[in-house]
């Protein structure tokens, strides 16, 4: 068993409007400190033992499915978890 | 001339666009479930704006793996007219059918309005009708239609004539003010606005009628005989 944690959030170069808003509500509350916000969506895939290849498969449903590579880019991080 | 909308579960423009063809245009036309797996039987494709699998994940990436996609791009090589209004814009866009992808719009807002549109391209199947340069009124209602691509796209976009459609001003933040764009081929078009909306005076603009009008111009100079 494996659990998959996935973070996507929008490539460097694509303007974040939803993050710049942040920025300037923090700002605005004296956290001037915080230069820079950006939002980006957070899951978590739980795999039973019939996936051989989990990093493989993970690679493959990112880029097909879980994130637009033309605006996003993702990375993950793998865990082996108990048997239930 | 036969049409298929596209209906996705959470599509809610399907029956604007089924009464554009039906009513204002006078064609053909089936509302047809996205589990249809063959189109072959229609001449057009039209995918209807709205909110397919609630925007989750990402506006059009659930839609975009069902099985009709299949259908419809079959359709797109066999050179049929696909066009894709809103959501069904930014299910092509998912579907790489066409290039680039949606944002959320510059100033979070949706945005529910008639706005002022320029035909940069009238040298197309969906926009014959129109001449260069006219600028039509359309109605748009969206959250994300922030078009984005990376500057070698856009660069391919303009050298191909790909951009259709483009707002007099700046609406959303869209690169380029882009509408509405074209694939190389020129068959496959997807676009924010909504001309569905704007088929009738009474709708408050009948200036999308005329985009209805080239498709079925289109076909029938290639179908009909002594058209």
């Amino acid at each position: 068993m494996y659990k998959v944690k996935v973070y996507v959030t929008l490539r460097e170069s694509v303007l974040d409007p939803q993050g710049k808003a942040v920025q300037q509500s923090l700002s605005s509350l004296g956290y001037n400190g915080v230069e820079d916000v950006r939002i980006g969506k957070y899951m978590e895939l739980q795999f039973d033992d019939t996936v051989t290849d989990v990093e493989g498969t993970v690679k493959e449903v990112c880029e097909k499915l879980l994130s637009n590579p033309v605006i996003e880019d993702y990375r993950y991080e793998i865990e082996e978890s108990a048997k239930q | 001339m036969k049409f298929a909308v596209i209906v996705f579960p959470g599509s809610n423009c399907d029956v604007d666009m089924y009464h554009a063809v039906k009513d204002e245009l006078g064609e053909q036309v089936d509302l047809v479930w996205h589990d249809a797996d063959n189109l072959d039987q229609y001449d057009g494709i039209l995918i209807p704006g709205g909110f397919s699998y609630g925007d989750y994940l990402r506006s059009g990436a659930i839609a975009h793996m069902s099985v009709v996609m299949n259908a419809i791009k079959k359709a797109a090589e066999a050179g049929k007219p696909v066009l894709g209004v809103c959501n069904g814009f930014q299910i092509l866009l998912e579907s790489g059918l066409l290039p680039g992808a949606m944002l959320r719009n510059k100033n979070l807002k949706f945005i529910c309005r008639t706005v002022e549109l320029t035909v940069e391209n009238n040298k197309t199947m969906f926009t014959s009708a129109y001449e260069k340069g006219d600028k039509i009124r359309v109605p748009i209602a969206h959250g994300e239609g922030n078009y984005y691509c990376d500057d070698e796209t856009l660069a391919k976009l303009q050298e191909n004539n790909q951009i259709v459609f483009t707002y007099a001003s700046d609406v959303n933040g869209s690169l380029s003010d882009i509408a509405g764009i074209t694939n190389e081929k020129g068959n496959v078009l997807g676009m924010m606005p909504h001309p569905e909306r704007a088929v009738d005076d009474l709708l408050g603009s009948a200036d999308g009628l005329k985009l209805f009008q080239s498709i079925v111009k289109h076909w029938r100079d290639s179908h009909v005989v002594n058209a």
